[in-house]
């Protein structure tokens, strides 16, 4: 792969798109360097075509002050990151520089740096004998990253079967070093192994056997996901919704309780203010599972809105590629994008700037294809030596003017699994979070995988409960509809009651106060008992005489469940509340099931 | 821009169009500053020899061998602390006759903070006004938009928040003003004695549009200065963005893009972000807050431009006459201020949140019965009450016209849960209740 290095100058320039005049080879997708003449900065580009002899560069930052015959040094490699212990907790750009690396306040154009630190010591623990035989991303030893066991493995783009011909003793030794030596089956040079190795983000890791049908859920806290629109270990899903309805802190929330063991988050193209918000809070706030700091589990991949446009492209693949870095040592990794849509736009200025013929809405011709193979990186696999490992990723998408029917949010609709619509309607009348509990829908629940699984560990009705609590929800809505058009007088009692009964399902379990201590995260066990509580209350019958009785009775019942929901889950305070339900409830009851 | 040493001069104009020309020339750099017979233009794209320049106001009157100025850098600005009250053109002139303001030449458009280098927003910003403090409030390092029908007085409610706000400096950008707008803004900081916290840069319906779009830039640079060098609080007016996205609609049209949505360019969502990011709470103690009016046209805001606006802003704020009590209020529903939660409770009292919450659950609810109301069915008790409610909520609270503390404010909406609703209707946790509740 590595051509010598060869150089051309600049032709010509447009935004952040240059012509490039060279007389030797280029490869297509390669990473090369522009000298401003003027300020002798370097700035990063990457080769995206090559048309009547010039070479089309788009340079990663902005191209002020580059002039005519400038220089251009190309590297003779893709764009790649380094991949190797040490990434956990980093924050990082979209062209992988760590950013606390980077002095001062501001960004200067020009700087880039390596994330991973190749003199760091790790103690190295082997695991693999000597005279073993391996391919690509099998198991070699571990060091200790953080909390937890970095695998350090054979390179992803090990060709063929290998022998382990020398391998290191437990001991100390720094990233750059050899640990290991393989030498080809088939014959050939020998293959020196350090703890780091690089890998193009544009393409997928598949260093693993088999990928597998997904079955089993991934607990968010999120009640209206969990119980009734439920996420997968290994599946993906996306979260359209116009601005002001509540992603972002959706995606806070997903992040802070998943049960993942390792999250990448992508703001891609977002508020540099909300990530800051996760960059000074997440270090604070605990992980409820494990109790250490959520930072100690996060990777955070930042390109926002006002960094270069044309690395929030490579950010989105930066982040997948180091998900499934960590995938390969069978961890469940969860990976969150903020916004795709973003990415999306990337990819449009450049198709525009490159003045190809446009798609809907300008987007590029095979936008729905680059969406949909950038979701099938996720999944959850088997790995060479038979563990589980996953990645689920789940994507925002702020559709233009909130219209679901723009082409990033099709495009999406077509790979994602699960949909978590935000409505704005729900958004205006604060029922956050805003996921509509009707358009929304998660696939893997008609998954007969999925479906044995809750039975067998949630319980032998769930299910049914999910699709009958659902159920009541959708009656609801047209009881509603029906008390709008005819009026609370000329409607039977009965359409109050089923009405009132949905919304004490939407305000006491679709709802969510994701800034309260106790409801911000509802574990999964919670929600059953809930679940159950509220369905127990969908099915009693009550005597009511007049509909402003049926509405004081169910805003009564409403109040004592929110104050369960905000009290620590079986404590004594919880405890009297339900004996209150009871009492307020056997008041009013004929029968109940 | 006056002419100085190492400038390239050069004659040769082998293209011109209506907004731009084509010069040969060498040794160009990229988004250099030119001048075409004596008008400002800049660099937009080379080939080879020929290098394209944008000329702000027009290429009429241009002849093919014109005297095209390499002025040798990209726009630039002369921060220092003689820019304070002091009005400038697009370009960082003055043009209020004073002398030239001498400083360090700052390229506009700066580099990007190290978004690991920002500190968390975490300063309310009090302007008297409920529909903001209460509901949306405003927070330093903040940027936030009111979406406005050009007939709402938004730059009246801008000129007030902006004198009220405890700020250090007051940055005034504006693009496509009346020169009406323009005078008012002059004359209320004038009459306030506030000038020498004021700079004003400002493209007037009079000006070229195009100019338009070096406004923010210059705003922000002159911002930059003061937040960084001199750790002050800064707030940035904008107004109106509307105009500077048509300027940019006009460039990106004349330059052969392919324009999208509305007809504006692909790149309009980054444009628009380089400039609203720029709003920072620094370590250091210095911020830029940016407070900007984005016109709808029919209050439409799945326009492109409001659009995309909302996607990158903090919140946004939208004006609304009620015409129950016949005041101007900001809407409780539609606006929304993202970074409230980073103070609400925390640096205001603890009953804020759910005391804002309960507010605007029980207006909607009003507005439910109106609805009802509207066609002809009868009202409970209860939404006779959330409609007398809504009434003195409305008039009472929101109205722009009342200027008074969150304190206060958070006293009122108590009372008015007091006279109008029982303790289980308003949905509040029961310790706050225990604590707050007016009446029986």
């Amino acid at each position: 792969m590595t051509s010598p290095i060869r150089k051309g100058t600049v032709f010509a320039i447009v935004q952040n798109l240059i012509s490039v005049k060279i007389d030797a080879p280029v490869m297509n997708k390669e990473i090369c360097y522009v000298t401003s003449g003027k300020t002798n900065e370097r700035l990063m580009a990457e080769v995206i075509k090559v048309q009547d002899k010039l070479v089309q560069i788009q340079v990663f930052e902005s191209t002020r002050g580059v002039k005519v015959k400038d220089e251009v040094e190309f590297t003779g490699n893709m764009f790649e990151i380094d991949l190797g212990p040490g990434l956990l907790s980093k924050n990082l750009d979209g062209l992988q520089n760590d950013l606390n690396k980077i002095e001062g306040i501001f960004l200067k154009r020009g700087s880039y740096n390596m994330a991973i630190d190749l003199d760091a010591e790790y103690e190295f623990n082997p695991t693999a004998n000597v005279g073993l035989t391996v391919k690509a991303g099998d198991w070699l030893g571990d060091v200790k990253e953080n909390w937890f066991e970095h695998i350090i493995m054979t390179p992803f783009k090990l060709k063929g079967k290998h022998t382990v011909k020398e391998i290191s003793p437990k001991g100390h030794y720094r990233v750059k070093d050899v640990i290991a030596v393989l030498s080809p089956v088939a014959g050939g040079d020998d293959i020196e192994v350090t703890m780091h190795q690089k890998w193009p983000i544009y393409l997928p890791i598949k260093a693993y056997k088999e990928k597998k049908r997904v079955f089993k859920p991934l607990e968010t806290g999120v009640r209206v996901m969990d119980t009734l629109n439920p996420m997968m270990e290994g599946g993906t899903g996306f979260i359209p919704g116009p601005f002001g309805c509540g992603k972002t802190v959706l995606q806070h929330v997903i992040s802070q309780y998943a049960s993942a063991d390792l999250i990448v988050i992508a703001a891609c193209g977002e508020r540099a203010n909300e990530v800051v918000e996760i960059f000074k809070e997440f270090p604070k706030l605990e992980d409820p599972r494990t109790g250490r700091k959520l930072m100690e589990r996060t990777i955070i991949i930042c390109n926002t809105s006002n960094m270069p446009v044309a690395s929030r492209e490579a950010s989105v693949y930066t982040a997948m590629t180091i998900s499934e870095y960590y995938r390969q040592m069978g961890l469940r990794v969860l990976l969150l994008a903020d916004s795709t849509s973003r990415w999306a736009q990337a990819l449009r200025e450049i198709s525009n700037r490159m003045e190809e013929l446009p798609g809907p809405d300008a987007f590029p011709m095979d936008l729905t294809a680059i969406i949909s193979s950038f979701y099938a990186r996720a999944g959850y696999v088997q790995l060479n030596n038979d563990l589980p490992a996953s990645i689920t990723f789940i994507g925002t998408v702020s559709p233009a003017g909130g219209n679901l029917k723009e082409p990033v949010t099709e495009a999406t609709k077509k790979s994602a699994r699960c949909f978590y619509a935000l409505a704005q309607s729900r958004a205006d009348s604060k029922r956050y979070p805003a996921i509509d509990p009707i358009d929304s829908y998660s696939k893997y629940l008609e998954y007969s995988e999925v479906q044995d699984y809750m039975k067998k560990n949630i319980s032998p009705n769930w299910v049914d409960n999910v699709l009958l609590i659902k159920n009541y929800i959708l009656r609801g809505k047209e009881a509603w509809e029906q008390i709008n058009i005819l009026g609370d007088d000329s409607v039977p009692l009965e359409y109050h009651d089923i009405y009132w009964k949905s919304e004490t399902i939407d305000f006491t379990f679709l709802q969510q106060d994701s800034f309260d201590k106790v409801d911000c995260y509802s574990p999964l066990e919670r929600q059953k008992y809930m679940l159950e509580l509220i369905l127990d209350i969908c099915k009693a019958r009550f005597e009511f005489h007049g509909f402003e009785e049926v509405q004081n009775f169910f805003k009564n019942i409403i109040n004592i469940l929110k104050q369960m929901n905000y009290s620590p889950f079986q404590s004594e305070k919880f405890n009297d509340y339900k004996t209150k339900l009871d009492q307020t409830m056997a008041e009013k009851r004929i029968s109940g099931e | 821009m006056s002419n100085q040493a190492f400038q390239k001069v050069f004659t040769n104009l082998t293209t011109i169009t209506k907004a731009t020309c084509t010069v040969q020339a060498e040794g160009i750099s990229n988004e250099e500053m030119a001048l075409v017979d004596g008008m400002p233009a800049q660099v937009v794209k080379i080939i080879d020899d020929q290098v394209t320049l944008q000329v702000f106001s027009g290429t009429s009157g241009i002849f093919t061998n014109s005297e095209v100025v390499f002025l040798g850098y990209s726009p630039r600005l002369k921060v220092s602390d003689e820019l304070c009250g002091r009005f400038f053109n697009a370009y960082g002139e003055p043009i209020d006759g004073g002398p030239i303001v001498e400083g360090k030449e700052t390229e506009i458009g700066g580099p990007t903070v190290n978004p690991v280098r920002r500190e968390q927003p975490s300063e309310l910003i009090a302007t008297g006004i409920a529909g903001i403090d209460l509901n949306n409030t405003l927070v330093s390092g903040q940027k936030i938009p009111f979406f406005a029908d050009p007939n709402q007085p938004y730059n009246q409610i801008m000129a007030d928040i902006a004198l009220r706000a405890q700020v250090d400096k007051i940055i005034l950008g504006g693009m496509g003003m009346l020169h009406d707008d323009y005078l008012y803004y002059k004359s209320v900081f004038d009459n306030a004695g506030e000038m020498d916290k004021i700079v004003c840069f400002m493209n007037t319906t009079d000006d070229s549009p195009v100019e338009r779009i070096l406004i923010p830039d210059m705003a922000l640079t002159a911002a930059e200065y003061f937040a960084v060098e001199k750790n002050e609080k800064v707030l940035v007016l904008l107004t109106d963005m509307t105009l500077y996205c048509d300027a940019l609609a006009i460039v990106s049209n004349r330059m052969d893009q392919i324009p999208t949505k509305d007809f504006m360019p692909g790149s309009l969502y980054s444009d628009l972000a380089k400039i609203y990011e720029k709003a920072v709470q620094f370590p250091a103690g210095g911020s830029i807050t940016i407070l900007a009016v984005t016109t709808l046209s029919g209050g439409d805001i799945t326009h492109a431009i409001p659009d995309n606006t909302g996607y990158i802003t903090e919140g946004q704020l939208f004006l609304r006459m009620d015409t129950d009590v016949s005041k101007v209020i900001v809407d409780p529903f539609r606006s929304l201020s993202r970074l409230k939660q980073l103070v609400i409770g925390k640096k205001t009292r603890e009953d804020h949140p759910q005391v804002m919450n309960a507010c605007v659950r029980l207006y909607s609810d009003s507005a439910n019965a109106k609805t009802k109301l509207e066609n002809g069915f009868d009202l409970s008790d209860y939404d006779k009450r959330a409609l007398d409610f809504a009434k003195e909520y409305s008039k009472n609270i929101l109205a722009i016209d009342i200027n008074i503390t969150v304190d206060e404010m958070l006293e009122r909406c108590w009372t008015l849960f007091g006279k109008f609703f029982g303790k289980h209707e308003v949905g509040i946790k029961q310790e706050l209740i225990d604590k707050f509740w007016k009446g029986e």
